[in-house]
């Protein structure tokens, strides 16, 4: 009998909606740490060890101390996974990377702004852009989704466990719309990502429900752009209102592509 | 200042602090002693400007994840106030019994997850698995139960779906209401498992007493969750028109979370809050539940916020029946699986507020007539407790500071998980500094 491999869990800028969703597989959860040891999971426990191989992040990048931390991770663990679009390309966060920093630090701190320019108030040091964790260290492996399907994390980490490599879906989530049996949501009047969006994890969730793909699992591998084109034509969808939607969640993809190069932080 | 703070720890939203309680003591006498929120702002406020009507609840459903629900329909009252539009009778109730199950989730999850261990002696729930096994799984199906009423009604329990400007985009059938009435019905023993547990336990919850003011939502109908006028145990109800100033959020150099104050330095918000604003509407089981406990109005000892999240427990189970009731005795009235409610845009500003599982939360936008957001103001529940933890933890240290170090630490760490601030605050990085020196300032 090998000892069980040890996982921890950590969370950079976000809104810990992902390890909720892994909170929120109940039972199966005991099922999981009979298989693995769990030693860092701060929502749901007190104990802490820098001593694991397996860690899991969540939230985007946004600090210097956040760089630091995530550094100190990823020379702890063997594997590092991010979990959740935010850890994964940037997600929602990097909403604000297509916007002027000054503004948006106004906007939320009106004249206590001023605090971001303040090189001795070390607690406002923010970059300007929020960024996933592969711009500033090698993440092994991505489960997205904003929030991730817990039963795609349980894939992931069977396959880890096994030796294997996990593989994401590399198909657009229009295929799992057909296997809902959905009406297109262009079909009824709305601006979809779905035909350019990872689907396989999340079943077209969202199309599902009644709304239209967010892209919240990021761009397909290798989207079909011309028939994309095709398609919003056909429905006089605008660049502008295109554009709008490229930048709910993939304001950071669209930037640096689905690989990053790695970046050298001044701590 | 900053020689204090411990940036090792890790870094929070805006929604969820990471604190840090610094004390300095020198030979026993208190020279400071300080509750820091360290927060990586995320600028939802700046986030949501330029956004349309039918996308800004989609983006501050990811202020939270625990109660992102709360986000979602704070976001949705707020731009439907400030574009003129009315919900159906039908989708109120609705999004009441959805933000029930959130408060129902939320709640359990902080009960079961975080304040038990504390009350048992364990470091997780993970090892309470081998020694109340029984409880933990009594907690697990409390806990499912509350997603399982945000999934049947709102379609996903974290950042729903089918809530949208003016409606649902999707609703529940007849026939999964009756299961999930079913499934409310025979969660009465669970909730009793936990009650006696936390009974058997109560010992543990220290004595500590200090007035302050209750701020939370008030309705003359029934206990204020989702509708509601702000109120204030001192001054009485408020206008939400007048949030600012009910709320004059403010920085203080030891935080990047902003503090509040309203008609002293501090005010609470939270299950307590509403417990003694509104105690006369809660539910017979939830009263029971109270009676249990001898907790009565006007309770001011923080830690009993614990057992005011286990009687609202009780309420939202005993209200989401009676929502559930009411929807099936006036028949559910059907819509397209794809429904797009009218909605007239139009410019204007409004403001919304919900009891949020941990208090008070208002949102307020500014749209254009393209319904495209100008400005957006967040106030967080979270945020508006932490005056209180700061003048809590004033009065209490130096009641308790001839105890060991360790004795110290755990009661503020109990003071600060009792507010439910989140779940990761309240967690071990909750760091007690002992400094024997003052810093220079």
């Amino acid at each position: 009998m090998t000892s069980k491999p040890k996982v921890a869990f950590f969370d950079f800028a976000g809104c810990e909606g992902d390890q909720l969703e892994i909170i929120n597989l109940e039972e199966r959860l005991l099922d999981l740490v009979e298989v693995v040891e769990v030693v860092s999971f701060r929502e749901a426990m007190s104990e802490h060890s820098d001593d694991y191989e397996i860690a899991f992040v969540e939230g985007s990048i946004t600090t210097p101390h956040d760089v630091e931390r995530l550094e100190e991770v990823r020379s702890n663990a063997d594997t590092v996974i991010a979990i959740g679009s935010c850890a994964a390309f940037g997600g929602i966060n990097s909403i604000r990377n297509e916007q002027d920093f000054q503004t948006v630090t106004e906007r939320a701190y009106g004249e206590d702004a001023a605090m971001f320019d303040d090189p001795d108030a070390e607690l406002f040091d923010s970059f300007e852009q929020a960024q996933p964790a592969k711009a500033f260290v090698e993440v092994e492996y991505e489960v997205p989704g904003c929030p991730i399907d817990g039963e795609e994390f349980i894939q992931t980490v069977t396959a880890i466990l096994q030796g294997g490599d996990p593989s994401l879906a590399n198909h657009p989530v229009c295929v799992d719309c057909k296997l809902a049996e959905n009406t297109c949501a262009f079909d009824r009047g709305e601006i979809c990502l779905g035909p350019i969006t990872r689907g396989g994890g999340c079943d077209a969730t969202c199309v599902s429900q009644g709304t239209r793909c967010w892209g919240c699992r990021g761009l397909v591998d290798n989207p079909a752009e011309d028939a994309y084109s095709e398609v919003l034509q056909e429905y006089g969808v605008t660049t502008d209102e295109l554009l709008n939607e490229f930048t709910l969640y993939w304001s950071w993809q669209r930037e640096h592509g689905p690989q990053a190069d790695m970046q050298e932080v001044e701590q | 200042m900053s020689q204090d703070i411990d940036i090792e720890g890790d870094l929070v939203t805006r929604v969820e602090g990471h604190g840090e309680i610094v004390v300095n003591a020198t030979d026993g006498q208190l020279e400071a002693c300080e509750w820091h929120v360290v927060e990586s702002p995320r600028f939802f406020e700046s986030m949501v400007v330029g956004r349309d009507w039918d996308e800004i609840h989609h983006i501050v459903s990811r202020i939270c994840g625990i109660c992102s629900v709360t986000h979602t329909m704070t976001g949705l009252k707020a731009v439907e106030d400030a574009m003129g539009v009315e919900l159906s009778e039908q989708d109120v109730k609705l999004r009441k019994l959805a933000l029930a199950g959130e408060t129902l989730q939320s709640h359990v999850l902080h009960l079961g997850y975080l304040a038990l261990p504390d009350l048992v002696g364990a470091k997780s729930v993970v090892p309470m698995a081998n020694t109340h096994e029984e409880e933990v799984r009594t907690v697990i199906r409390l806990h499912k139960l509350g997603n399982e009423l945000i999934e049947t009604v709102a379609g996903r329990s974290t950042h729903a779906q089918r809530t949208i400007p003016g409606g649902f985009s999707q609703l529940p059938s007849e026939a999964e209401l009756r299961d999930l009435r079913a499934s409310l019905e025979g969660s009465w023993n669970d909730v009793e498992t936990v009650v006696d547990l936390v009974l058997s336990l109560a010992d543990e919850l220290p004595e500590f007493t200090r007035e302050t003011e209750f701020i939370s939502l008030t309705d003359p109908d029934e206990y204020a969750l989702y509708n509601g006028v702000p109120y204030s145990s001192d001054t009485g109800e408020l206008d939400l028109a007048d949030y600012r100033e009910i709320v004059n959020e403010h920085v203080v150099e030891q935080s990047t979370a902003k503090f509040t104050k309203h008609n002293r330095d501090s005010y609470m918000v939270g299950a307590l809050a509403r417990f003694n604003n509104n105690y006369e509407q809660l539910g017979p089981m939830a009263t029971a539940v109270a009676d249990r406990f001898g907790l009565k109005p006007v309770c001011h000892n923080p830690y009993l916020n614990n057992v005011a999240q286990l009687v609202e427990t009780a309420h939202l189970i005993e209200r989401s029946i009676e929502l559930i009731d009411s929807v099936l005795e006036s028949g559910l009235e059907a819509q397209s699986d794809y429904h797009k409610p009218d909605v007239d845009v139009t410019a204007g500003q409004g403001v919304g507020a919900i009891e949020a599982p941990r208090g008070i939360l208002f949102h307020e936008y500014t749209l254009d007539e393209t319904g495209t957001a100008l400005e957006g103001n967040c106030v967080i529940p979270t945020n508006q407790n932490h005056a209180n933890i700061q003048l809590d933890m004033e009065r209490l240290v130096p009641t308790i500071i001839d105890q060991p170090e360790g004795e110290i630490e755990h009661t503020l760490e109990m003071l600060v998980r009792a507010y439910d601030p989140c779940i990761s605050c309240s967690t071990h990085y909750l760091d007690v500094e002992f400094v024997d020196t003052l810093p220079e300032r």
